[in-house]
């Protein structure tokens, strides 16, 4: 699909005209993320995220597939092997730091990219389907790097796959029998690695699959834009290359630089310092925790410490695996038509605690199960179901929106308010009677 | 309906957490945790530079092969190096000779095969082979150092919070125990207070005991007990990270040359915005 001012691919080289009868490639590639695809000209830098976490998802592929030529899969090795990668395979210490480092900024680009979503209504209709595809990547990157931070077979490593694996036995009657059959055994081993190997392997295409997906996905209705309204015409898009190829080339740029600091001054700061001794089942670490990205929902899983008819361990496993499912709900929740929080006062504001209720549950999940640290998790967890499953649905029956622009274009240029392009989160400054939207091009 | 399904979810969820969230508070009113004596007496790694920090840090040779010989002549007696070979010593100046006869005069041999009656035997390392384990396995270890493991020191540095700082600690840290100290948190038997020590008892007897335990060669400092421990300190650190100066100088390179990279980027991106702002 496209808008109908979409520039059509016209290859003037002969070769890449036979190619394009034989096998249009170049042409899905034009319209895809070319000149072909029309993309609103506001969108700001929170658009960047999207394409940065497809390049982590390449960095990862191709660091991991290197790592897996040093990389031995047994439980008597795998630890010493992830060492001779470290010490004597050429440039191995490089690959490992960066495909440990660049699981985290993936993480980082994707929760950048999915609160994002969140703030500009981008689950809203039309895009339902491009937010469902986006958590199922979400998830499946959840479950990939849980699978390769137990690779290294450190204590983290072993403890981890132990307690993850553990919350299946949660399941009443056959848990016992689910887990032992996750782990081909009683407890993490060789049949472990083995095959979390393999499925660790096996996902980043799964997830390069669904990303096409998604991608397609988006481009039925087209990228959404921080004022939440349609395209009206030409005047509120420019084509994706070179606008915004040359706006996410300056965001690759950021984005490298801060993986470069990561991995060459600080590789091991996201890690933990337990998971350089070797796994060992008879020790027990003083404190199991998962890598950073999943502290939010460890602290969940911790907060539910009372059997209330179900055993607290039940409990805090169902409300971890919600806290994730509630968000395929979401375009069915929040029915307010206005997408962009920059035009919902009552939402903007319970999406700011939202945001600091997620730090504060990943702070939490990252701290030992002490008091007052549960009871500050309690409090967070029960914000965050509140939001999603109670707050906002009334807010969206509630809230009285600003009123819109009338265009993408008037978003931008703010007639009478002087030349400057509306900073974000400033669409509330509109009012309405303001003069009519000018053509494109006309301001500096 | 599936906003009353998520609001009935909702309530039910809450309500458990409420309920979790009082009986916490109430507990934690009528019985307030308290800090553990562990967590009273342990103390923090104390702050200690090494020239390896930061992101222009590099290795003082000089003090890698000071801590080198603290590690063969102290360490060495109970815990093995298994992921350093001999040969690696050449990162940390010594020549080629000299490893060999490092490697010919360690104080164990390397566990072999006897070429004509194939049985189990000993043969002095060479170059190319790992520091030899000091114990057969986890049974003898434990057998000789009264039911106590003494770590492998390769990775020790990344393997405990405080990295090296921690290593420095620990060697320097033991001291009687205070007068407050409850008398079940005393060291027992073969156990030595240090506070660096997460429990606060180490099996570990005091390695540096005395200055001038190790010899140093003339040129270098005096072989305090600070300064045997700072040296051995750095060297774990070349122990567990030996491509630590090949990354900081590659590190710069990479940056310097995506600090450019973005700059001409961004200028890219001006420049084709330029008729759309």
């Amino acid at each position: 699909m496209s808008f109908p001012w979409a520039r059509q691919y016209d290859p003037k080289n002969p070769f890449m005209r036979w190619m394009d009868e034989k096998l249009p490639l170049p042409r899905l590639v034009y319209n895809a993320v070319g000149a072909g695809y029309p993309v609103p000209r506001n969108l700001n830098y929170f658009w960047n995220f999207g394409v940065l976490a497809g390049l982590a998802l390449v960095i990862q592929i191709v660091t991991g597939i290197v790592l897996a030529m040093h990389y031995a899969a047994s439980g008597d090795i795998a630890f010493n092997s992830v060492e001779h990668i470290m010490r004597d395979v050429n440039s191995g210490w490089l690959f490992r730091y960066l495909h440990a480092n660049g699981a985290s900024l993936f993480f980082v680009a994707i929760y950048i990219h999915m609160f994002r979503g969140l703030y500009y209504g981008s689950y809203k209709p039309p895009r339902e389907m491009v937010w469902l595809l986006g958590l199922v990547i979400y998830l499946l990157m959840m479950a990939t790097a849980f699978m390769g931070y137990v690779l290294p077979w450190g204590q983290m490593s072993f403890w981890g796959a132990q307690v993850i694996t553990g919350f299946f036995s949660a399941i009443p009657l056959v848990g016992e029998e689910i887990r032992v059959w996750l782990l081909g055994g009683y407890a993490p081993d060789g049949a472990t690695l083995n095959r979390f190997f393999s499925l660790h392997y096996l996902l980043p295409f799964v997830i390069a699959g669904v990303v096409i997906l998604h991608i397609w996905a988006l481009h039925i209705p087209g990228s959404g834009n921080p004022a939440g309204i349609d395209v009206k015409g030409e005047q509120d898009t420019v084509p994706f290359h070179p606008y915004y190829t040359a706006k996410d080339g300056f965001g690759v740029g950021i984005f490298l630089i801060l993986l470069a600091i990561m991995t060459f001054f600080l590789p091991n700061y996201l890690g933990h310092a337990d998971n350089y001794i070797p796994a060992n089942p008879l020790s027990t670490p003083a404190h199991i925790v998962p890598e950073w990205y999943f502290w939010p929902f460890y602290a969940i899983l911790r907060a539910f410490t009372v059997d209330l008819i179900l055993p607290a361990k039940l409990w805090g496993v169902l409300a971890m695996f919600a806290s994730i499912l509630l968000l395929f709900f979401l375009p069915w929740l929040d029915r307010s038509p206005v997408r962009s929080g920059n035009y919902r006062p009552q939402f903007r504001i319970w999406f700011w605690v939202l945001v600091l209720d997620v730090l504060i549950l990943g702070w939490m999940g990252g701290l030992p199960p002490e008091e007052p640290y549960v009871m500050i998790s309690q409090v967070a967890t029960i914000y965050y179901f509140a939001h999603f499953l109670i707050i906002l649905p009334i807010v969206s029956r509630i809230e009285r929106p600003l009123p819109l622009p009338n265009s993408i274009t008037e978003a931008i240029l703010r007639p009478g308010k002087g030349e400057q392009q509306a900073p974000p989160g400033m669409g509330s400054e509109h009012q309405p009677g303001d003069p009519e939207p000018r053509p494109a091009g006309q301001e500096a | 309906m599936v906003r009353l399904i998520a609001f009935l979810v909702g309530i039910g969820l809450v309500g458990v957490l409420a309920f979790s969230l009082i009986t916490g508070a109430v507990n934690f009113i009528a019985d307030p945790p308290q800090a553990t004596v562990e967590h009273e007496f342990h103390e923090e790694p104390r702050d200690v530079a090494f020239a390896s920090d930061g992101p222009f840090g590099h290795f003082d040779r000089q003090q890698l092969q000071r801590g080198f010989h603290v590690y063969r002549d102290v360490c060495a007696a109970c815990h093995s190096l298994g992921l350093v070979t001999f040969r690696d010593l050449e990162q940390i100046g010594f020549s080629e000779a000299e490893i060999d006869a490092i490697a010919a005069q360690w104080i164990r041999e390397v566990p072999s095969v006897n070429p004509e009656t194939g049985e189990a035997d000993t043969r002095p390392a060479i170059a190319a082979d790992r520091i030899p384990a000091v114990y057969a396995n986890e049974v003898a270890a434990r057998a000789a150092n009264n039911n106590a493991l003494p770590p492998d020191l390769s990775l020790i540095t990344k393997a405990r919070e405080g990295g090296a700082a921690y290593v420095y600690s620990l060697l320097t840290g033991y001291q009687n125990p205070p007068a407050e100290l409850p008398a079940e948190n005393r060291p027992g038997p073969g156990l030595y207070y240090n506070p660096y020590f997460a429990n606060l008892n180490l099996a570990m007897t005091p390695p540096l005991t005395a200055d001038g335990q190790v010899a140093y060669a003339a040129g270098n400092p005096p072989a305090t007990r600070d300064q045997m421990a700072r040296d051995v300190s750095a060297f774990l650190i070349w122990a567990a990270e030996p491509k630590l100066e090949e990354r900081h100088a590659l590190g710069w390179a990479v940056i310097i040359f995506l600090i450019f990279a973005t700059a001409l980027a961004w200028l890219a991106y001006q420049n084709i915005w330029r008729d759309r702002h």
